[in-house]
């Protein structure tokens, strides 16, 4: 027994044995990167607090144009000696509904630096959206309110967004069904991966489905699953360098609570809507004044899934990009040092919260399609 | 005319802390006294907490 652990004690020493060399090899890495920023920022400026303050902007800026969605898979870009900036990631595809389908790449864009032209057309990118334009050279034009004048065409592209949401449905499509294919192999014993994600499901059916749905749990244990699944996998993308930033849309999160709120409301039974409508076991006044407040219940219940999702994700990439921007301000190695600790402490937090979410959203789905299917015991129960 | 609406989200937060830290105090006692019941315990403070905390975010992008 001894001798057979050995490779693994092996192995964890020779980490930590090669843990201060990572963290001394961070710091140099940043400290060059600073010294590059500090170097660029001074050519451009020499006033001091111009300087920081154009730093600061910088960071925000960043953080903003992460938070958006945006027409290209864009990794990140540097500038090489000659001062010229290269962009790395690739294009993706641009399609709009106007007068006839248009389709071309994001790439035609050159980063909103130019119009791209298709079948005659001229599109032209302004904070993140696609507007049409006259001709190749016409800017957007903004009326005194900040309020874009141009034509906005209809816009179905495959977006950074729906790129990545589609990656996911792909992984979990292969996944899970080569899964169920290997249960069928092995005589029902899950083997690989499926060692680990059979205690989640079990446990999305033992300890969320089923005490909150009740016996009609079955219906929606396929929705459950696909949610939780797709939440998690989505905010976990969102923590890697890709840069992706899905779940912190709130147009994602409304599609996905609009799924919740159509499910509760079509597979509800009478005594849900009857609890909504006509309250029993209250006075008749009180039914009056119960059934608005009711009603408006169950839009604000989905309504507050979208918001819970969005703005846990939201908070969670702002505060770690800020701590990240924090090196470039404080230029320094106790600052650095600093940032890139609480960077890692909080990095850690945002792998529990995005496990977290995705259970919160799929028990609370759970818990409201269990009130839409909740049976009447006896009539005596609410008096 | 912003501080209003500023000084109201920074209540809401408020409240909303003082009572996520009541639901999760609440729950250590409750753990302590039946160790046996945390699980369960575990799951009703965190749908208590992710109520609060969903008035609490809609403050904050209220404001």
């Amino acid at each position: 027994m001894v001798i057979s652990k050995k490779p693994l004690h092996f192995i964890v020493a020779t980490l930590v044995a090669f843990l201060p060399l990572v963290t001394v090899a961070n710091p140099t890495n940043d400290s060059t990167t600073v010294e590059h920023t500090s170097v660029t920022t001074e050519a451009k400026t020499e006033h001091h607090e111009g300087e920081s303050k154009d730093l600061k902007t910088e960071i925000k800026e960043f953080i903003n144009h992460h938070l958006q969605d945006s027409y290209d898979f864009h990794l990140f870009s540097y500038e090489d000696d000659a001062k010229v900036e290269h962009h790395i990631g690739f294009p993706l595809p641009v399609i709009l509904w106007d007068n006839g389908l248009q389709l071309f790449s994001s790439s035609k864009f050159h980063h909103g630096e130019s119009a791209a032209e298709s079948n005659g057309n001229y599109y032209r990118l302004f904070h993140g959206k696609i507007y049409k334009v006259a001709n190749a050279d016409e800017q957007v034009a903004v009326d005194a309110k900040h309020h874009v004048t141009n034509e906005k065409p209809f816009d179905f592209s495959i977006t950074k967004n729906v790129f990545m949401m589609l990656v996911v449905s792909i992984i979990m499509f292969l996944l899970f069904t080569s899964l169920a294919k290997s249960y069928a192999k092995n005589g029902g014993i899950a083997k690989g991966a499926g060692r680990f994600f059979e205690p989640i499901i079990l446990y999305i059916r033992d300890d969320i489905a089923i005490p909150n749905i009740g016996k009609n749990y079955k219906k929606y244990m396929s929705y459950l699953l696909t949610i939780f699944f797709f939440v998690w996998f989505l905010n976990i993308f969102g923590l890697t360098p890709l840069g992706v930033n899905v779940t912190g849309n709130i147009a994602i999160t409304a599609g996905l609570a609009l799924i919740t709120y159509l499910i509760t409301t079509f597979t509800a039974n009478k005594n849900y809507w009857g609890h909504i409508f006509w309250m029993p076991g209250v006075p008749a006044p009180m039914k009056l004044v119960l059934a608005p407040i009711e009603l408006l219940g169950t839009i604000i219940k989905p309504f507050s899934l979208m918001i819970r999702l969005y703005a846990n994700i939201v908070a969670g990439h702002v505060v770690l990009m800020s701590i990240i921007g924090l090196m470039f301000i404080f230029k320094n190695w106790l600052g650095s040092s600093l940032s890139f600790v609480l960077a890692f402490a909080l990095s850690l937090l945002e792998i529990l919260v995005a496990a977290l979410q995705a259970y919160i959203f799929t028990m609370l789905s759970a818990l409201y399609f269990g009130a839409a299917n909740e049976e009447h015991y006896n009539d005596d129960a609410h008096h | 005319m912003q501080i209003p609406t500023i000084v109201g989200a920074g209540l809401i937060v408020i409240g909303a802390g003082l009572g996520i830290g009541k639901i999760g105090g609440s729950a250590m006692d409750a753990i302590a006294r039946q160790p046996e019941a945390s699980g369960k315990i575990q799951t009703a403070m965190l749908i208590a907490a992710a109520l609060i905390e969903g008035i609490g975010f809609a403050a904050l992008f209220a404001s």
